[in-house]
């Protein structure tokens, strides 16, 4: 034992691989500390000698610039640290928005390019092939410039007295509440209750008799009728409709009312939901792929419909091979959405430029601009990584 | 074998021989759904190309594209200069025709891609007219030149592929210090011309290249710091990649241009190529480092462990019998990698860089364009996205040939 | 191939000390080791300034920065360097700043570089211009990349102060102006109540609107950008009914418009814009250099020194102007870091400010911009040189 431990200890320190990779370990740390510490002198030396401390507290002062569209109520009088969430709101707006369409839009594409159909097959490997291969800035550039083609305000192109085109963007109808909204919402309740609850009984129908159903269709369908029903029944007793359609009117410049959408936001989201779907569609065609081909063969002895084959055997396996690199398409788009600054959309980034412009702070300017967009990142990773269980679970 | 179809996956029977009218029912009038969706299509394609086409013979402003053809490419380079980027150009056709002859299989590819790419733009070329007071080639003559260069090197170096072999190894590892010093100059018959004069195309391939070339070392750093068993590097390295990966590039193109000039001590002037570059290569190196991390995983344990057993130590095994085999398993992704960065440098413009897209805003702000009915930026972005359009997809199609050979090595 | 892998492996590695080393000869243009140490306020080498920088700065600092050893010394680099780096407009404002046909600048800012450039090498032309968006140029100044910023810009307390720039001498007196169509039938600000308006960002005019109609009760919706160039081309696509920036930019941006005739500038006038050259805060003495190029314009024009008769006032004999144009033992130029004859070199290069305005801006141009303000404290202008003694 004794001389066991003396020829342990025999072995120089230098020679043992524990002892090395902790020195190395303390000269790593040592020398990025060093190196942090040496930019971080010299970067506050810089400022100091321009007289710019970087401090948040300008934060506070009022911004005075104009942000063009803001979800929550913004004006210049407002300071800085409301003008950044405005900024952030509004990544947030194309983001979740983009997101969405840019699913939906890929998902179709990805099932064109599996299509039996050669034209619909080959149709959709072009759009892939050319949308992805061309810069998204170039993309988005183009759909902003291609907005000044549209006639001016004053002639805008009407589409039944709903929707306005024009070079400033489109403006559209858009449902108002009314006073009597407060009657119609018990009703909305209800419907809602009654719909989750014919659901959850169906479902559980479905699985003691182990046979497939269709319910959610159903269920939308009871929702919306209450709804509907609640609606009339809300106008027959207080005479007033709850929601009604706030029509755009054409003033001497703008028009009023309705639902603005501007030409920077538009571009903006057409450019990033083409240019992610092309993305999406190639993962959803490989997930689909990569399910066994017995599967579907299965399926289809078994009896079941292309479109069954698809919704419930085909689906939910690619569904777990999609998730993983659909997320980082999901990353993507939003980091992308910080490409508006090209086109006048007032995004995180572009407010946090200006703000940065006007007061010269760019160190906290740079540290809120990055932070905001890692835990945009982060969120999105974690929903995505909770739903990705949740669907691996489902294995049996 | 021979009948799988890759792009789909799908594999197909030999078939037999099907008259026209037999295929048109089988893949587009199967069933009424799809003789719908198939008439759609074609109305849709018809209404698509015949609009393309009305607008490309119709523009007016191709005027714009072919007088400023030099700015595209170049931007303010000197143009008594001119001579130096085709230099350039040249000396990438013929070393890439050169490892064609001496590597075959992959770099085949990569330069018959390229080559093929050079004649198509001679022969557009040919159409623009000659631009006059510059010492240098035109660039129909460029662009055939280069393709010459390319078949002469293949040429060449198929006839002494073993001599030839280390020399080309060597010139490739020269090359990009050598480009930045063609392009900046030394003085003499090189004036240096300073990198605020560079831009165009040029620019966009030379920060894509250098996004690839600059970060490869600091990718494999972190790659290897990330899978290694040391906790503080892997912490560092982990909290790196992530950082950089959760942002976007133009929030990094954004703080080197503000900040870096601030981490150096007295205030340097450092140009704006320069920082650009920098943000690039930190960039892409957290990218690479996560491409080199999968290709290390796919290498199997017990090559690690036979290298230990034959003797070699930590770092021979990593740099002789790791990386090798990762990075050949990653060639493909590392091209799909490269082609992101290339359409990515695009951003620069954002903080004030006149790269391909830059030059081309630049173009269409000419204020004697102002005349031409709504401008000239549908001619010009059409003619970049062009650009840009063939030289990803080339590479990309590279990119999935290289793909199947390595599968073919495999099986 | 296995070795050949290894070599280029090893290759890449090594390109991180070539890529550097390829990089070098870009750094080149930079202060080549600071060769001559004659400055006569660099007391120690370049890596030693930063650390004596720090413990001196907040002395420094608070002392407005005049003892400035540790940061002065903005004119050797540039002398050194063999070149001034101003930075300029972007985008084209023809009269101000713009690249004609053959690629070399014009404008009455351009002239400014020059006059500097003059002064400092006896050469107009060793200036590189460096363009800037409204959005970086201050960045450009803060982080030493330009020498001096002719970009008309506004001079305001919160960029003098808290921007970490220090002001010169207000070359053009400008106010904030507005553009519409005649046809839209807009008179005054309040006719454009409601209305969309064309901006640029990161300017005191993106401020001003804001203000302006703030306080005037009216609504209006901003549509911003970064460059001119886009402000010009949404305004003439009728992407906004307005264009709100510096008259004198506005009178420069309808000349680009497709029908000049078609619009009007609105007789009113939003905001007071001193536009003028900026240098970085903590260089007083390039700082001083550079004020005393400019109040060399205005005071030539007042003596009546022009580029064309600068040779007849060599032989002067009148003090005021022997002093002025460095003359016999007169040394004034060495005060602020320049040569005793700098204002001559100024003279013979770009002219007195008349000169300047006239060339860019006067009567022969398409702009024909009166010169309001513009005009010598004598002819009841604002311009007015300190006296040169």
């Amino acid at each position: 034992m004794a001389t066991e431990a003396r020829q342990r200890t025999a072995t120089p320190f230098y020679r043992d691989s524990r002892s090395i990779a902790s020195i190395l370990q303390v000269g790593f740390a040592i020398a990025v500390m060093v190196g942090l510490w040496l930019l971080y002198t010299n970067m506050m030396d810089g400022l100091r000698r321009a007289n710019l401390l970087p401090s948040f507290a300008f934060l506070t002062q009022p911004a005075g610039f104009p942000i063009a569209e803001s979800v929550i109520p913004y004006d210049p009088t407002m300071n800085y640290g409301q003008a950044f969430i405005v900024g952030v709101i509004n990544t947030l707006r194309v983001a979740v928005t983009g997101i969405i369409l840019a699913t939906i839009l890929g998902l179709f594409l990805g099932i064109c390019r599996l299509s039996n159909n050669w034209l619909l097959r080959n149709a959709a490997l072009v759009y892939v092939e050319i949308v992805r291969n061309v810069p998204l800035l170039l993309q988005l550039i183009f759909w902003f410039l291609l907005t000044k083609a549209f006639p001016r305000v004053q002639e805008s192109i009407n589409l039944g007295g709903l929707i306005y085109l024009h070079n400033r963007g489109l403006t559209m109808a858009w449902p108002e509440a009314h006073a009597s909204f407060t009657e119609w919402t018990p009703w909305l309740w209800a419907g809602l209750l009654l719909g989750v609850a014919y659901y959850v009984a169906r479902r559980i129908q479905f699985v003691r008799r182990d046979r497939p159903g269709i319910a959610l269709p159903w269920a939308l369908l009871l929702v919306a009728g209450t709804a509907l029903a609640g609606f009339v029944a809300t106008r027959l007793q207080t005479g007033d409709w709850p929601v009604v359609l706030n029509l755009p009117e054409l003033q001497r410049f703008n028009f009023t009312g309705g639902l603005a959408v501007t030409a920077s936001f538009a571009a903006l989201l057409i450019g990033l939901v083409i240019y992610t779907a092309a993305f999406i569609s190639e993962v959803v065609r490989s997930g689909i792929q990569a399910v066994n081909k017995g599967q579907r063969e299965a399926a289809r002895a078994l009896g079941l419909t292309n479109g069954q084959t698809l919704r419930l055997v085909i689906f939910p396996q690619a569904l777990r091979i999609i998730i993983p690199p659909l997320t980082s398409q999901y990353l993507n788009l939003a980091k992308n959405s910080s490409l508006a600054v090209a086109i006048a959309y007032p995004d995180l980034f572009y407010v946090g430029s200006t703000i940065n412009n006007q007061t010269g702070q760019a160190v906290p300017v740079i540290l809120m601009l990055m932070g905001s967009y890692l835990v945009l990142s982060l969120l999105t990773s974690l929903v995505m990584n909770w739903y990705n269980r949740r669907i691996q679970l489902v294995e049996r | 074998m021979a009948s799988t179809d890759l792009s789909t996956g799908r594999t197909r029977p030999a078939r037999p021989s099907i008259d026209a009218l037999g295929w048109l029912r089988e893949n587009l009038f199967s069933s009424w759904l799809n003789t719908l969706i198939s008439l759609v299509l074609l109305w849709m394609i018809y209404e698509l190309v015949s609009g393309l086409a009305g607008f490309i013979f119709h523009a007016q402003g191709w005027s714009a594209v072919a007088s400023n053809l030099k700015l595209l490419l170049t931007w303010t380079y000197p143009p008594d200069q001119l001579w130096r980027p085709q230099l350039v150009f040249g000396l990438l056709a013929l070393l890439l025709g050169l490892s064609a002859g001496v590597w075959r299989g992959i770099t085949l590819v990569l330069a018959t891609g390229f080559g093929a790419l050079c004649l198509i733009a001679a022969l557009l070329a040919l159409a623009l007219p000659a631009t006059a007071n510059q010492v240098a080639l035109q660039a129909w003559q460029m662009c055939l030149a280069a393709a010459a260069l390319v078949l002469a090197g293949y040429g060449g170096s198929t006839a002494a592929r073993e001599r030839l072999r280390w020399p080309v190894v060597i010139a490739w590892v020269l090359l990009y210090p050598t480009v930045i010093l063609i392009l900046r100059g030394v003085g003499g018959a090189m004036p240096v011309v300073g990198s605020n004069l560079w831009g165009g195309l040029m620019l966009t391939v030379l920060l894509s290249a250098s996004g690839i070339v600059l970060s490869f070392p600091l990718g494999v750093l972190l790659a290897l710091g990330r899978r290694g068993n040391l906790p503080v590097i892997r912490w560092f390295c982990v909290a790196y990649i992530e950082l950089i990966r959760g942002v976007p590039l133009v929030t990094v193109l954004y703080m080197a241009s503000l900040m870096l000039p601030l981490f150096l001590p007295g205030g340097e002037n450092i140009d704006q190529l320069v920082r650009a570059t920098v943000a690039v290569t930190l960039f892409s190196a957290a990218y690479l480092a996560e491409i080199l991390r999968g290709g290390l995983q796919a290498i199997p344990k017990g090559q690690a462990e036979a290298a230990r057993a034959l003797g070699l130590n930590m770092f021979q095994t990593t740099l002789l019998i790791m990386l090798p085999q990762a990075l050949r398993a990653v060639i493909p992704v590392l091209v799909s990698h490269f082609i992101s960065l290339f359409k990515d440098t695009s951003l620069v413009v954002i903080v004030g860089l006149a790269d391909l897209l830059g030059a081309a805003q630049g173009i269409v702000g000419q204020p004697q364009w102002l005349g031409t009915p709504g401008g000239v930026w549908r001619e010009t972005f059409l003619v970049i996205a062009v650009i840009y359009w063939a030289l990803s997809f080339t590479m990309s199609r590279s990119a999935r040939q290289i793909e199947l050979e390595l599968n073919i090595g495999k099986q | 191939m296995k070795r050949q892998m290894l070599v280029v492996l090893t290759g890449a590695l090594a390109m991180l000390l070539t890529a550097c080393g390829g990089q070098t000869p870009q750094a080149a243009t930079q202060p080549p080791a600071q060769p001559t140490t004659a400055a006569p306020a660099t007391t120690q080498g370049p890596t030693a300034a930063p650390a004596t920088a720090a413990t001196a700065a907040p002395s420094a600092a608070a002392g407005g920065g005049q003892a400035q050893p540790a940061t002065g010394g903005r004119i050797q680099t540039i002398i050194s360097r063999g070149k001034l780096i101003c930075g300029v407009n972007a985008s084209a404002l023809p009269g101000f700043a713009s690249v004609d046909s053959t690629g070399t600048y014009k404008g009455f800012d351009i002239d400014y570089c020059k006059a500097i450039a003059a002064a400092l090498f006896n050469d107009p032309s060793k200036v590189e211009y460096r363009p800037l968006s409204a959005a970086d140029r201050f960045t450009a100044l803060q982080t030493g990349e330009i020498d001096v910023l002719n970009r008309n810009s506004t001079f305001t307390l919160q960029r003098d102060g808290a921007l970490g720039l220090e002001w010169m001498p207000t070359t053009f007196y400008d106010g904030q102006g507005m553009m519409v169509r005649k046809s839209s039938n807009i008179k005054t600000l309040e006719d454009l109540n409601g209305a969309t308006i064309c901006v640029q960002t990161g300017t005191t005019t993106e401020l001003n609107l804001a203000d302006n109609f703030r306080a005037r009760g009216l609504k209006f919706t901003p549509l911003v950008f970064q460059t001119n160039d886009e402000v010009v081309a949404a305004y003439e696509a009728d992407q906004c009914n307005g264009f709100t920036t510096d008259k004198s930019g506005l009178v420069s941006s309808q000349t680009l418009l497709k029908n000049p005739a078609e619009h009007q500038i609105l007789d009113v006038t939003m905001s007071k814009e001193p536009l003028g050259p900026a240098v970085a805060q903590g260089d007083q003495q390039w700082g001083d250099a550079v004020r005393w190029i400019v109040f060399a314009t205005f005071q030539a024009e007042e003596f009546g020194i022009t580029s064309a008769n600068l040779g007849e006032f060599t032989s002067s004999t009148v003090p005021d102007i022997q002093r002025f144009l460095g003359l016999g033992d007169n040394k004034l130029g060495a005060g602020v870091g320049l040569s005793n004859d700098f204002v001559q070199r100024v003279i013979k290069a770009v002219g007195n400010y008349e000169e300047i305005y006239n060339r860019n801006l006067g009567p022969s141009t398409p702009f024909n911009l009166p010169r309001g303000l513009n005009t010598l404290y004598t002819k009841g202008g604002l311009l007015y040189s300190p006296p040169f003694r």
